[in-house]
């Protein structure tokens, strides 16, 4: 196998030119959104919750690399059916083992962002636990 | 005099360590009696960074391509090391400064124009290097809060009885002090002064410039909540050094520097910064410097940091013992127990820098001046001392040579 073959495999490259769950949610009950700094790519998630925090609908919309969007996508069919609390305690190596590639550090950053941003939309409603590389560190300069 | 110190050290295969030693000053090699000013680089330390040049190099992070993952790896294996080195909880907490006294000016400006104001006061020590002075003499200047400071006694240790005095004067806001004083080696106590810190609901800040190379540092013993500490003092290249800060202070701060890398997302209107550390490291870092950072602290824990505390003790003992014996010196400072690996003293009726001018002829090189702590040389009524220091390559032999010196200085001038 080529190393092209081996980081954009075939269900790789299928998640990413066909996303699933893309479009955000109208109405959802809770939407973030984040950005890998390192290369720029965007993710959006948004989420419904049914009965007792259960993940009924999510989607997102994201702009990126082949990578980041389609990981998220993976994300999204992982997800759904499963609590609040269970996908913010997630370990990040369920969605790398679906992911099924070896990523470089760099790369890790861009297969990890929907899973931080989605963690995110879950404790902004639900008050789940955050994954360690998104605290509240960040804060923002902004001008009128 | 017989040389009376067992070292704890195999100080002779360490020296063949450092090629500065190879070269012959008169048909000698110098003994280098100033490492508390900046210590020499063994070929461990200088070999790595020569590797990381020509196998490892590219800019670090932002690179999808290998050669910038093993920078990148590089780089931030070295953070780790970092971390491990001062028992810091994350590896996150540990920011790469250009200096110990980069790391100093971050925490005053970046925590201190947020947190200080009128009615707040800042405690610092009669003892500090200006790196843990200056700045926070500023900030509190600009912010309006007070600046005053720990007394020391004529031994130059710290006079703790005046500190209920301080509490009393107004609301403690931060605590500054250094763990070993470069001017007169005192080693001062920095747990007892973490305590009364927090118990005055203050932060302290310590430098550890001149502690880190010399003993261990644990910042969770210490209990401290911000230190500093810088690369050449131990071994390592110079235009690095590093600032562990505990998190939850790092988060609520604003960054010191902006530009590339500690950003999130960038607009015309807003900008979001990037998380820890990467948020007070704006810029491309000094990489290969951080790598040689790494492996100077490699090299120095390897041959472990309480066997080269009790060599140079021992030397400290055996050179205040030896300086003693002339009565014309007058050294300054606390007795060996309480002070790490500096003898500080002055040649009567002798200009230390008539004294380091003689000397150097001798081949040998101490330091003659403030040591930038001009407070500390007013308080003991100098207007400069001479200076004598030690690392782990430090033999007795270089304070019998500094011995000697001493005499002919004497002859000449005295």
């Amino acid at each position: 196998m080529s190393e092209f073959e081996q980081l954009y495999r075939e269900v790789i490259l299928d998640h990413y030119k066909t996303p699933r769950n893309h479009g955000l949610l109208d109405p959802s009950d809770a939407v973030a959104e984040g950005q890998n700094p390192l290369c720029g790519d965007e993710v959006t998630v948004s989420v419904r919750f049914g009965e007792g925090d259960v993940i009924e609908g999510v989607g997102f919309e994201g702009r990126g690399c082949a990578i980041s969007q389609a990981a998220t996508s993976m994300l999204t069919d992982l997800v759904k059916g499963r609590t609040a609390q269970e996908v913010a305690l997630m370990p990040k190596e369920e969605l790398l083992d679906e992911i099924g590639i070896p990523l470089s550090p760099v790369r890790l950053k861009c297969a990890l962002l929907g899973l931080g941003v989605l963690k995110v939309a879950l404790h902004r409603s639900k008050g789940t636990p955050l994954p360690e590389e998104w605290g509240t560190s960040s804060g923002y300069i902004s001008v009128e | 005099m017989v040389v009376s110190t067992s070292s704890s050290l195999d100080t002779a295969a360490l020296r063949a360590d450092f090629p500065f030693l190879e070269e012959l000053v008169g048909g000698r090699p110098l003994a280098y009696l100033d490492s508390a000013s900046s210590t020499q680089k063994p070929r461990q330390v200088l070999d790595r960074m020569r590797a990381f040049y020509e196998h490892e190099y590219a800019n670090v992070h932002r690179g999808v391509y290998r050669l910038a993952e093993r920078a990148t790896e590089g780089y931030e294996g070295a953070r780790r090391t970092v971390a491990t080195f001062l028992n810091a909880p994350s590896e996150r907490e540990v920011i790469f400064t250009r200096s110990a006294t980069e790391s100093i000016n971050l925490v005053a400006y970046a925590w201190g124009l947020q947190n200080l104001g009128p009615g707040d006061t800042v405690v610092i020590t009669e003892l500090e290097h200006h790196a843990n002075f200056v700045p926070w003499q500023f900030i509190a200047s600009r912010t309006g809060a007070s600046f005053r400071h720990i007394p020391i006694d004529d031994a130059g240790e710290l006079q703790l009885d005046a500190l209920d005095d301080l509490a009393r004067e107004g609301s403690i806001k931060v605590v500054a002090v250094g763990l070993v004083s470069n001017s007169l080696g005192t080693i001062n106590p920095v747990e007892r002064l973490t305590a009364w810190a927090h118990e005055q609901g203050a932060i302290i800040v310590v430098d550890a410039a001149q502690a880190a190379p010399h003993r261990t540092i644990d910042v969770q013993a210490l209990g401290c909540d911000f230190l500093a500490l810088s690369s050449h003092k131990l071994c390592g290249p110079s235009g690095i050094g590093a600032l562990w800060g505990r998190r939850e202070l790092l988060e609520a701060m604003a960054p010191f520097n902006l530009g590339g890398e500690m950003i999130r997302s960038v607009g015309l209107d807003r900008t979001t910064f990037n998380e820890l550390p990467y948020k007070f490291e704006a810029g491309t870092p000094a990489i290969a410097e951080a790598v040689g950072f790494g492996a100077a602290i490699d090299y120095i824990s390897e041959i472990g940091l309480p066997a080269i505390e009790r060599h140079e003790h021992e030397l400290t003992v055996y050179a205040m013992a030896r300086l003693e014996e002339l009565a014309w010196v007058r050294m300054f400072g606390p007795p060996a127990e309480r002070r790490a690996g500096i003898v500080s003293f002055d040649v009567e009726g002798v200009h230390p820098h008539d004294v380091a001018q003689i000397l150097d002829w001798e081949g040998i090189a101490v330091r003659a001046g403030h040591h930038c702590t001009q407070p500390l040389m007013a308080r003991l009524g100098v207007a400069a001392t001479t200076r004598a220091s030690f690392y782990l390559y430090s033999i007795a032999e270089e304070v019998d040579r500094l011995v000697d010196g001493l005499h002919k200085v004497k002859k000449s001038l005295g």
